[in-house]
This record gives structure tokens, C-alpha cells and sequence, in this order.
């Protein structure tokens, strides 16, 4: 078996099979690219040829622009595999966001899943991860550490229900991010039996869209700009972020802002972002989840892309599995008034790292 | 337990003084007795236990956990007993978690070796929001974000305001944990609760403050005057039951004061302002800081800084009500009062003769001491009535101290204000840079907010978290009550009360005032 470090590189921009001449997840424009999952920090515009599930492609699309998501793009479904330069590679669900994908390659006898960012607990807008056995696995770490212990969303929903049934003509306005949480967290509330339109902000829309025809059903969604204010009172109404505490936000009478991600499990981070109402919802693996993956896939070489890497690799290391970061920079690297959460999350943490 | 937990979770984010009520009061109604009751105690700050220490809960997670990724964790999350809560390995445990009742009893009980496995075991029995409370109820480290007071409002309200908070206030500090008696007369189950001889909290009569506009139509001769001394409003309540030194919102504060509380040789209840007197001089409002927020006090701390109450009014001789009675009245039953017991560290506020309002604003506008606020007028004939019933006692304050500072940061506000960047930190010139002396987030309209807001958005030339830095520019006039010497404070000086008193964009920054010019107003309090 060739040892993986001799044929997959990391370079600062991403991760590079040589034999096959792809990147996975490039942050700078190239001419082959494999994206796991339309993110913008890993589905960066303008290469030239991409690979990635339809899913994945679609919401590219949707996002950048159909010329921007690259110049030619190549639908890989589920499981379906294709050889590049004598590398074997599919992809395999990764259950982080519709279309989400590991990267599976096989070459020279050794087998590696790259899996772009994932969470095991199910999520009803998206295809469930699928574990693959492999000899060297590439994790994620956002939330790589012990105090990351993600509540069932249920639980969280229901709080989020019951705050509603506490303070009636009040707007409980929810940050969440723009793809991904906004579905899920639609999903939640209908499976917990919220059947009133929601409202949103104009920029949580197209990506619904692609949802829909993608057959995930979200029920009557309105916008929020155009509604009277008492159809607000009592509604729930979803926002990016970044809009819940600016001056978006001011049209809404006496709101409950709430946040819908990881990082509301610390104090600190709810505190700072000023939110009456944190929601621990996810769709990133915890600290448990991360360490049972890299345990289930058997490998016993682990590499780490981005996030909370030195715990990981030191829980790793307890194991004895050989564990390496990879320190890929420009995943989650946005402005503070930026749309993701998670992003914001992710430069705070590179400015805690310094020693 | 759950919840409990849940209760201070919400509490803890919520800004809005309504919400807290709502939160306090869906408790107070969902939940059974013991556990409310015991849920009141600890949000009101009367559960009595031996607390643990922080080490108990340290030795707890090192024996549980990773220590590097503890250290690691502790040091991403900030906060000791919230880590733990985390981070605490989830047991397969059926129990579920302890009630709040149990978990009292025990600690009320239990030994103190024992602690660490009991505290384990409801650890492992429950999830992490109640994880948190536990830990932050047995090192006492619960900061509910919610007063007593509100807790007294949210039990009115269950009565739909048929009991109205100060009622609940008169028997309060007659009543112990879990409140059962409390509950069955809120609930319409059972009678007022009688506190006979326990010296409880009498809700205080407050001043309105006096704007301009109230001067014109004030009669001089229907009211006297007193100074308004810058200590803390006390009441002292000394009957057979026995003795207490409450603070205006109904804390107990008697143990910070102990030589206050033997010098209540009597039987009486008193109004008062408690402050730090050197010779019959009274200290700055610092100095009577010092002895603020403390358990227990050393004796050294009450040398350097000896308390005494300057007394204001008389509520009761004995078992004898002197509330209803006019203010006149009541004065010269304080006066007699006082000649006849002359209790120790105790003086009576001085009545200030005057004739008419201008004779009595050139006083006010000529009284230099720092420790003065201002003046305090009082109708002849007012009853003593509880809360800020209106015409009857004002506050007329000095006024301001005002310095032009330079905005240098500033920071969005809370509940409402969220969206706006309303916290402002000001800077005064020393030599050709700018240090801090002032945070504000008062004092200007919503207008004016509207236009600060907007400024700050477009001169921002730097970000830190939160904060933005703003482009030296913007010069407003602050106005304050004091000033300070500080060694908290980089500049080494503290302003009280600080607020925007105007926008003054027609100045430029390089007008603003320096340092020296604040350092002046220190040593005028010091020459006072």
C-alpha cells in the first residue's frame, strides 16, 4: 500500500490528489475541483471543471450563478464510481446539508474518505451520512472539544414552541444560517406540528427553493418584509445571522431574538451576541459524534482540515491513532457582521489559538 | 431540578424587565410546592448553606476528565462550574435528576466529605443546563439576572394585582423557605401570613426627581428641605424579633454592617442614608464602597472605613405606626426619639431653614462637599407612603459636573437597543492621546440615538468582537455627579454617573477637554 501522504497533498488552499489532479474543496479558483457541499467556504466560485453530487450542483448554481459554479460541472450520484488518473473516487452522503458528500478514493491499496463537514444525528432535509470504512479518514474538527455535546433538536424546537406559547404577541425572530439550518430548522418545526406560514427574510428564499424541488416539502413560507405587523405578532420569523440584531430587525415590535447553532451551547457566545433565546442546533458532529466516526471508519490515520484540531488528534493519540492537521485556511473566514454563525465562529477561534 | 435549570437559562438571556416577570411567574404557577418555594429562596438569595468551594468542583472534573482537554476546554469556555456542566461524562443513569427540595435537604445535611460523591451522583443524573445550576447553586455562584424584587412583582401579578408587592414585601422577611404560607395566601388558600414580632423590610418612600417645569408651581412654604447625602438609603428595623439593615431594595445587608446593627440598642424602625463618617465628615461615596457586596467584614475594614446612618425619618416607636402621619409630626417624633435613646453612629439629617425657592437654590447651588447630591424636599404634611407617589417628596439635584470627551468606542446595547450602537466609552486628552475615562449609554433622546448610531456605523475604523473603534472625532459633553480617584482605572480617575448631556459636533476633537481638567473636580471633592 502507498502511503496516502505520497499521493494526496495539503496545500494551504485545499487538499490535492496528485494522481487524479483534483483539489477537494479548494479556497482559490483551479482547474479541477471535487466540492463536498455548497457551503461558500468550500464551494468557492469560478474553476474550471467541478465534481460534486446534483444536489450539491444545484445549490451551486442557485448561489453563484449558473457560470460561477464552475465552468464545466459533473453530477456524481450516491455511490456511482468513476476513475480519474487511475484514482478511484465516489462520493458517499455526509449528512451535513442537501447534497453534502465524503469524497472516497481509492488508489495503489489504500483507501481514504475525505468528509467535509458532517453530523450524524438525522436530519430529515438531507441524505444520512454513510460510514465507509477506509485506512486514513479527513475530519473535520469545528466542534472538537469536550464541551460540545449537542442536545437533541427536538428538545430544541420544543423550547423554541413553548417560549412562543409563553409570550404569544411576541415575533421569536431565529438566526440561522442561509442553507442548511434555515431547512432544517423549517423541517423541525413542522415535524413538532408548526403548521403556520413562517416568515422570512428575502435572502433565505432561493435556496428554499431548491429544497422544494428537491422534494423536501417546507410548508407555506411568506416574506417577512412585506407582512403587516400583526400578522408578526406571535409568527416565527427566520433571518440570516447577521440580520436578527441590525437594522433589518428594527421593523419587528418587541422581538424574541433566538439563534439556531453549535456555538449557543457556551454562555459566552450567546451573551456576546445578544440573544434572549439560544438554540443548540447543529449540523456539524460533536465532540462525541466526531470521536465515534473516526473510530467507526476503522482508519488508523487521521487527518484533521479545520476547526479544534489539537483536541481531536490529542483524544485521537489516547487511542493510538496517528493523528495530523492540516491547517487548510479560508474554511469558515468571513466578516463579523458576515452571514454564517459558523463562520464567525471559526475566525473567533483561530484568534483563541495563538499560544 | 429541569425545570429550575430551565428558569435561569431564560432568565440569564432575557433583558426585558416584563419577560423576567412572565418567566418568574410561569415558574411560580407550573410548579409544586416544595420545590417553587425552594426555587424562590435561591432567586431571592435566601437559601442558607454551607456553600462548596470551586476546588470541589475541580478535583470533581479531574477525575472525570482529560486533563489537557479540560484545560483546554476550561480555557475556551471561561467559566469554571459552565465547563464542567459540559463537559461531565453523560452516566448511564435512570434516577433522572434530583429534585430541588433534595437537593437543599442534602446540602443542608449532608457532611462535608460527603459532598463530592453526592454532587458526582447528581451529575451524572442529569443534563447539562441542570448540571450548571447544580454546580452554580452549591459554590454560590447563582447570578439569576433577576432581582428579589421581581420575584415579589411576579407573585403579585399571579394575584392579578389583588396583593400588590410592597404587601408581599411587609411579611417577606417573616417568612422562611419553601414559603408554603406565602403561596396558600397568593393563591387565595390561606390568610395573610402575620410576621408579629420579626423585624421585616417596610417598602421605602422615594423622591421625584424636580425638573424645572415642577419648580414653578411649588408652594416654599409647604415643604422642608433636607441634603440629599450620596451614601446608600438604609432601613433599620430593630423589634423584639430582632435586628436587620436593609438596603432600598429589601436586602439584607446586616452582616456587612455589623457595628451598625449593635448600635440598634432599641425598638424601632428607621429611615436612613449609611455612609462612611470620619469625625462627623462624611467620606466619599468610594470609601463606602469599600464595605458594599461583603459576607463578612474585617476589623480593619471597619476601621478604615467606620459606618454610620444619618436619619431621615421614624416609621414606627415601638409597635407604634408613624406612617400615617405627617412628615412634621413624624420629624419631631424622630427628634424626641433620638434625644431620648442617643444611639451611637447615628445623627439626624439636618433640617435646612429657608424662606423661598431662590433663597433655597442659591444653598443647593452652593453646597461644594461631593458627598452632597443635592437637596431633598419634603411636603410638611406627607404621610410616609411607599414607592415614588408624586408631589409629595422631590429630589433636586445639584447640578451636573460636565467635561467634553471624545467618543473612542463604542458597543451595541441590550433588548431593545440591540440593534444600535448605544454604549459609548469616551476619552479625554492627556498630552496628544486620548485615555478612557467614561462608558455612557444615557442622556440623549432616540432621536439623537438614531444620528449616533449612524455615526458610529460610518466612522468605524477598527473591530474587536463587539466593539468598534470609532474615528477620533466626535466630541460630546458628558455630564457626571463626581469624580473619583481610581487605580482601577488606566486614567486613574472614576466619574459617577456618567451620561450625554449633548452632541456637540461643532466642536473638534482637538478642543475636547484633557485630563487635568477632570483631575479638578477631584480635588474640589477633596478641599469639600
Amino acid at each position: 500500500m502507498l502511503r496516502p501522504e505520497t499521493w494526496l497533498k495539503p496545500f494551504p488552499y485545499g487538499l490535492f490528489c496528485e494522481p487524479g489532479g483534483f483539489f477537494i474543496d479548494p479556497t482559490r479558483p483551479v482547474d479541477r475541483a471535487i466540492i463536498t457541499h455548497a457551503h461558500s467556504d468550500h464551494a468557492r466560485p469560478g474553476h474550471r471543471a467541478v465534481l460534486a453530487s446534483p444536489a450539491t450542483l444545484a445549490l451551486m448554481r442557485a448561489r453563484l450563478g449558473e457560470d460561477r459554479a464552475g465552468g464545466s460541472q459533473q453530477p456524481l450520484p450516491w455511490g456511482e464510481a468513476i476513475t480519474i488518473g487511475g484514482v478511484r473516487v465516489w462520493l458517499e452522503p455526509a449528512g451535513h446539508v442537501l447534497g453534502s458528500a465524503q469524497v472516497v478514493m481509492e488508489y495503489a491499496g489504500c483507501r481514504v474518505v475525505v468528509s467535509g463537514d458532517y453530523k450524524r444525528c438525522p436530519d430529515p432535509t438531507c441524505e444520512a451520512f454513510a460510514l465507509t470504512a477506509c485506512d486514513l479518514f479527513v475530519t473535520e474538527a469545528t466542534f472538537a472539544l469536550p464541551v460540545f455535546c449537542h442536545p437533541k433538536p427536538e428538545h430544541e424546537t420544543e423550547r423554541l414552541l413553548a417560549s412562543l406559547a409563553l409570550f404569544p404577541e411576541r415575533t421569536h425572530v431565529v438566526g440561522c444560517y442561509v442553507l442548511g439550518k434555515c431547512q432544517r430548522l423549517i423541517a423541525l418545526l413542522r415535524a413538532a406540528g408548526w403548521d403556520k406560514p413562517i416568515y422570512m427574510h428575502g435572502a433565505l428564499f432561493p435556496l428554499c427553493r431548491v429544497y422544494e424541488a428537491h422534494s423536501i416539502a417546507l410548508g407555506e413560507l411568506r416574506p417577512a418584509t412585506v407582512a403587516a405587523r400583526d400578522a408578526l405578532q406571535g409568527a416565527i420569523v427566520l433571518a440570516p445571522p447577521g440580520a436578527i440584531q441590525d437594522r433589518w430587525a428594527r421593523r419587528l415590535v418587541d422581538p424574541v431574538v433566538a439563534l439556531a447553532s453549535g456555538w449557543m451551547r457556551v454562555r459566552q457566545r450567546a451573551k456576546s451576541r445578544g440573544v434572549e433565546l439560544p438554540l443548540v442546533i447543529s449540523d456539524h458532529a460533536d465532540w462525541g459524534e466526531l470521536n465515534r466516526t473516526v473510530d467507526e471508519t476503522g482508519a488508523p490515520e487521521v487527518w484533521v482540515t479545520h476547526g479544534r484540531e489539537e483536541a481531536l488528534i490529542h483524544a485521537c493519540a489516547q487511542r493510538g491513532l496517528r493523528g495530523r492537521a492540516l491547517r487548510l485556511v479560508g474554511y469558515g473566514d468571513e466578516d463579523d457582521e458576515g452571514v454564517s454563525v459558523e463562520e464567525v465562529g471559526a475566525q473567533a477561534e483561530t484568534s483563541d489559538q495563538a499560544p | 431540578m429541569i425545570a429550575f435549570a430551565e428558569l435561569l437559562e431564560r432568565l440569564v438571556f432575557t433583558p426585558s424587565r416584563n419577560a423576567k416577570i412572565a418567566l418568574l411567574r410561569r415558574y411560580f404557577e407550573t410548579q409544586p410546592d416544595p420545590d417553587r418555594g425552594i426555587g424562590l429562596a435561591a432567586i431571592t438569595g435566601e437559601l442558607s448553606f454551607a456553600t462548596a468551594k470551586p476546588s470541589l468542583i475541580r478535583d470533581l472534573a479531574h477525575a472525570r476528565t482529560d486533563p489537557v482537554l479540560f484545560a483546554w476546554s476550561y480555557d475556551y469556555v471561561g467559566d469554571l462550574a459552565e465547563t464542567v456542566a459540559l463537559m461531565w461524562p453523560s452516566a448511564s443513569n435512570d434516577a433522572g435528576p434530583p429534585s430541588l427540595p433534595e437537593v437543599n435537604s442534602a446540602l443542608q445535611t449532608a457532611a462535608k466529605s460527603d459532598l463530592p460523591a453526592i454532587v458526582a451522583g447528581w451529575l451524572d443524573a442529569s443534563e447539562p443546563p441542570v448540571r450548571l445550576a447544580l454546580l452554580k447553586l452549591i459554590t454560590g455562584g447563582l447570578r439569576v439576572g433577576a432581582s428579589a424584587r421581581l420575584a415579589k412583582i411576579a407573585l403579585s401579578e399571579m394575584t392579578g394585582g389583588r396583593i400588590g408587592p410592597d404587601e408581599i414585601e411587609e411579611v417577606w422577611h417573616g417568612l422562611e423557605p419553601p414559603y408554603e404560607r406565602l403561596f396558600a395566601w397568593i393563591e387565595s388558600r390561606g390568610p395573610k401570613p402575620d410576621p408579629a414580632d420579626a423585624p421585616v423590610f417596610r417598602p421605602l418612600m422615594l423622591a421625584h426627581p424636580l425638573e424645572p417645569a415642577d419648580l414653578e408651581g411649588l408652594d416654599a412654604t409647604a415643604f422642608r428641605a433636607e441634603w440629599k447625602w450620596d451614601g446608600i438609603r438604609v432601613q433599620l428595623v430593630s423589634t423584639r424579633g430582632g435586628r436587620r439593615l436593609y438596603s432600598r431594595g429589601a436586602d439584607d445587608i446586616s452582616s456587612a454592617f455589623p457595628e451598625i446593627v449593635a448600635a440598634m440598642n432599641f425598638e424601632a424602625v428607621l429611615d436612613g442614608e449609611l455612609l462612611v463618617m470620619r469625625d462627623g465628615a462624611v467620606a466619599p461615596f468610594a470609601d463606602l464602597q469599600q464595605r458594599l457586596n461583603r459576607k463578612a467584614v474585617s476589623p480593619r475594614m471597619m476601621r478604615d472605613f467606620p459606618a454610620a446612618v444619618r436619619l431621615y425619618d421614624i416609621l414606627f416607636d415601638r409597635s407604634e405606626d408613624m406612617r400615617p402621619l405627617p412628615f412634621d409630626a413624624r420629624r419631631a417624633r424622630l427628634e424626641a426619639w433620638y434625644a431620648r435613646v442617643q444611639p451611637a453612629r447615628m445623627d439626624l439629617s439636618e433640617m435646612i431653614a429657608f424662606h423661598s425657592l431662590p433663597e433655597l437654590a442659591e444653598r443647593r447651588a452652593n453646597a461644594r462637599a461631593a458627598a452632597i447630591e443635592g437637596l431633598i424636599l419634603k411636603r410638611a404634611d406627607s404621610p410616609y407612603v411607599p414607592g415614588r407617589p408624586k408631589g409629595l417628596w422631590w429630589k433636586w439635584k445639584r447640578d451636573p459636573l460636565t467635561i467634553d470627551a471624545v467618543m473612542m468606542y463604542a458597543q451595541r446595547g441590550h433588548g431593545k437597543r440591540s440593534s444600535y450602537y448605544s454604549d459609548y466609552t469616551f476619552g479625554l486628552w492627556n498630552g496628544d492621546e486620548l485615555v478612557p475615562v467614561a462608558k455612557a449609554y444615557s442622556g440623549f433622546t432616540d432621536q439623537e440615538l438614531i444620528w449616533l448610531d449612524r455615526w458610529v456605523r460610518n466612522h468605524t475604523v477598527a473591530r474587536f468582537g463587539p466593539v468598534r473603534e470609532v474615528e477620533k472625532s466626535l466630541v460630546l459633553e458628558i455630564a457626571f455627579d463626581a469624580a473619583q480617584r481610581s487605580t482601577r482605572h488606566k486614567s486613574g480617575v472614576a466619574v459617577r454617573f456618567p451620561r450625554v448631556a449633548r452632541i456637540r459636533r461643532d466642536k473638534p476633537a482637538a478642543e475636547a477637554d484633557r485630563l487635568e481638567d477632570l483631575l479638578r473636580w477631584v480635588g474640589d471633592e477633596r478641599a469639600a
